[in-house]
């Protein structure tokens, strides 16, 4: 009867706390289909892996090798960069390539050198003179180079049978002593039947096995020099998901002065609404932007973080990031009514904002749709900005983009809050 | 020692209300109120919790927009930056910052008022003196007593030097001893000749701190007037019987009606024109039934003009 009662009374308390009711029921099952969807749920969006190809030999064996790349269905092969105002744009060359690819346009580029076609693949020991592909990676993308590598040997495989048993028939003149005529013309048939059967696009889809028959150089041109990978990534992400939390927490003040009376006090005094909220905003951001500093210099201390060879990019990408998330704690607690709404509401929409911004999971890992929401949160612009500073090196002219969106995503939900505000202002 | 700070007026009359309605939905909170205060006055607004003296305080320091009338302050209208600088308002609610210091909180409104530099300090040295908690200065806020939170929260509406101080219920949950202080620190101001406007619903408070006292029901003054003018205008020259009976409170209640009496706090209240009608309203109660267990005769103060003029008591 006791046990009942008490468990009657917390029921009608939860079913009166709408903010309690979110976190127990909707959180969950808002974490629950995020995640689901990153790791596959579904698998026709599960993600693509761009490549970027030069073929700088442009033989017939490095077309079919482009040619088979093209075919996988998990590749998203790109030759060239996407059209500026619609003006199509040169090849990639291996100089831009890897550009492209420290700039994070891809994962990985794949260069088919001059020669290739000339010995395309080999058998046993590999041999320093023979052109071999390079393989240029971003290594903070774990799994897509090893993909790759992995791709092309089967591509190798598949897409120019004919060649390999020429290339064989080669291997057999040079350690065999050679063919008779009648063998040598019944090989040549075969490798001709190979050939118009490849041509013919019979034989893209056959799968096949092996391993090292195209000889491959992996290089890392982003992150070669970095102490310790993942650090900066993590700090970045890490560090905005908390400053979300904090700024909201701090934010939350305003309902404190609220109920207390002494936001009453202060209006009545020559503080206006809005100059009262500028300082509560600057106040905000400050607090964000030491918590960044004092994140990455735990990271240099400890992680062996390269913070002090990057500090104008952190100074313009804390900044942008700190005014952000600072106009976001005050829109929500203009938007709520008492400190338990505002707890409530912000681990709600902060940890939605976290997994698909890419603060618990790195976004390139994502499933494409899932990558394109990402852009509508702050963490998203803020860690792509940290990670073009201290991942990709970049200048702080490339960061444009992220302080634009994060500058004005900053005054859009300050101008919102500050509306929101007016209930404060006046009875 | 509370010498306003200098600022243009176009006015000497420190406030001047009129004819101003406040509604909240299908609630009028202010019903028309017409109102002048005079210079150095202390003018208190007496009413029932409800009766819409926050309200008309909170109008004037423009924290409430009115539905109609107007609202002077030494010529400035309400909420414009020459009243702001006018009106020290000393709100009901504890409106300081807990975790700040008596200091830090004084000097943070004396910033919000524009104030700074050594004309800051001196405002704040006065205002811990007059709230005689010098000795307190460095203390947090939280950690004060309930008294002292209180003194605080006044010297906070007056660290800018005003001219006209609004005080809503500033006694409000305050033990007798804190109230005597309080009262002591209202008529040093006062004495100085400050402009006080003083709510409460506390008889004793207005009757001891006000020059006049303007009596607030339902939104409306429903009188206006000096202590004195006040009873005089409700009673004349009559005085007030209060008889308590022993048991049967319903039935004593309908017999004080019955004699145009007024049962309040299980006694009865009759008004006489002279002392020796107390004798027959005394036989006609023994004649009822109902022992007597005492019985006293006293001159009609604002308690009564209230029961008077609402049929209600001001704590209902």
């Amino acid at each position: 009867m006791m046990i009942s009662s008490i468990v009657r009374t917390a029921i009608v308390s939860l079913r009166r706390d709408s903010g309690a009711l979110a976190l127990s029921f909707i959180l969950p099952v808002v974490f629950f289909s995020i995640f689901a969807v990153i790791f596959g749920g579904r698998r026709d969006s599960t993600p693509k892996i761009k490549v970027i190809v030069v073929d700088e030999d442009q033989s017939r064996a490095s077309e079919r090798l482009l040619q088979g790349l093209k075919q996988e269905g998990s590749l998203v092969v790109k030759t060239r960069p996407e059209p500026v105002k619609g003006a199509e744009q040169p090849e990639y060359t291996a100089t831009t390539a890897e550009t492209a690819v420290k700039e994070g346009a891809a994962p990985v580029a794949v260069i088919v050198p001059r020669g290739f076609g000339e010995n395309p693949i080999a058998f046993g020991p590999a041999d320093a003179s023979r052109p071999t592909i390079q393989l240029l990676e971003d290594s903070s993308d774990m799994v897509a180079p090893q993909m790759i590598a992995g791709l092309l040997q089967k591509v190798a495989m598949t897409s120019m049978p004919d060649l390999m048993a020429e290339q064989g028939s080669k291997y057999f003149d040079q350690f065999a002593g050679g063919l008779t005529q009648e063998q040598r013309k019944r090989l040549n048939d075969g490798i001709r039947y190979l050939r118009e059967r490849q041509e013919s696009g019979a034989g893209a889809a056959d799968s096949g096995s092996g391993g090292g028959i195209v000889a491959v150089k992996a290089r890392a041109v982003v992150g070669e020099n970095k102490n310790n990978p993942m650090v900066s990534f993590y700090a970045a992400a890490i560090g905005v998901m908390f400053l979300l939390f904090t700024a909201s927490g701090a934010a939350g003040a305003l309902l404190d002065e609220a109920e207390s009376g002494t936001l009453d006090r202060v209006l009545s005094s020559r503080v206006t609404m809005t100059s009262l909220m500028l300082g509560k905003l600057t106040y905000n951001s400050l607090l964000a932007f030491s918590q960044l500093v004092v994140m990455f210099l735990w990271g240099w201390a400890v992680f062996k973080l390269d913070f002090w060879s990057h500090i104008p990019g952190f100074i313009v990408m804390g900044v942008c990031t700190a005014v952000a998330v600072a106009a976001f704690g005050l829109l929500l607690a203009s938007i709520c009514h008492t400190r338990a709404q505002l707890g409530a509401l912000s681990t709600l929409i902060i940890l939605v904002m976290s997994s698909i911004g890419g603060s618990m999971f790195p976004r390139f890992l994502m499933p494409e749709s899932m990558q394109k929401a990402g852009l509508f949160t702050i963490n998203a612009w803020a860690i792509d900005g940290f990670t073009k500073v201290f991942w990709r090196d970049e200048p702080i002219s490339h960061l444009w983009p992220q302080v634009l969106v994060l500058l004005c995503i900053a005054i859009s939900l300050f101008a919102i809050a500050r509306q929101v505000a007016r209930r404060w202002e006046y009875a | 020692m509370f010498s306003p700070a200098t600022w243009t007026s176009n006015s000497s009359v420190p406030l001047r209300i009129a004819a101003l309605v406040k509604r909240f939905g299908q609630v009028t909170a202010v019903d028309g109120i017409t109102l002048e205060l005079r210079s150095g006055e202390c003018l208190g607004l007496l009413g029932p919790n409800g009766a819409g003296k926050s309200t008309l305080i909170r109008s004037i320091v423009g924290r409430v927009i009115a539905d109609a009338g107007t609202i002077s302050v030494f010529g400035a209208p309400a909420d414009s930056m020459a009243a702001r600088s006018a009106l020290g308002w000393i709100p009901q609610e504890l409106a300081l910052y807990p975790r700040l210091s008596c200091r830090e909180n004084l000097q943070s409104f004396g910033r919000y008022h524009g104030m700074g530099g050594a004309a800051l300090g001196q405002a704040v040295e006065r205002c811990l003196g007059w709230a005689t908690l010098t000795d307190r200065a460095g203390e947090l806020v939280k950690n004060l007593s309930g008294g002292m939170k209180r003194r605080l929260n006044m010297a906070a509406g007056l660290i800018h030097q005003p001219k006209l101080v609004l005080m809503d219920e500033p006694t409000v949950g305050v033990d007798p001893q804190s109230r005597n202080n309080i009262f002591e620190m209202i008529e040093k101001l006062h004495s100085e000749g400050m402009s006080l406007i003083y709510t409460t619903h506390y008889m004793e408070e207005a009757e001891r701190l006000c020059d006049r006292v303007a009596i607030v029901d339902h939104g409306k003054i429903i009188a206006l007037g000096t202590n004195a003018e006040l009873v005089r205008n409700a009673f004349g020259s009559r005085s007030q019987v209060l008889a308590r009976f022993a048991g049967a409170d319903d039935r004593v209640a309908a017999w004080v009606k019955e004699r145009g009496g007024h049962a309040v706090d299980g006694s009865a209240q009759f008004t006489i024109e002279h002392p020796t009608e107390i004798g027959g309203l005394l036989e006609a109660a023994a004649k009822a039934g109902f022992e007597l267990v005492d019985v006293s005769l006293r001159k009609p103060n604002l308690e009564s003009v209230f029961l008077h003029l609402t049929g209600r008591e001001l704590r209902d």
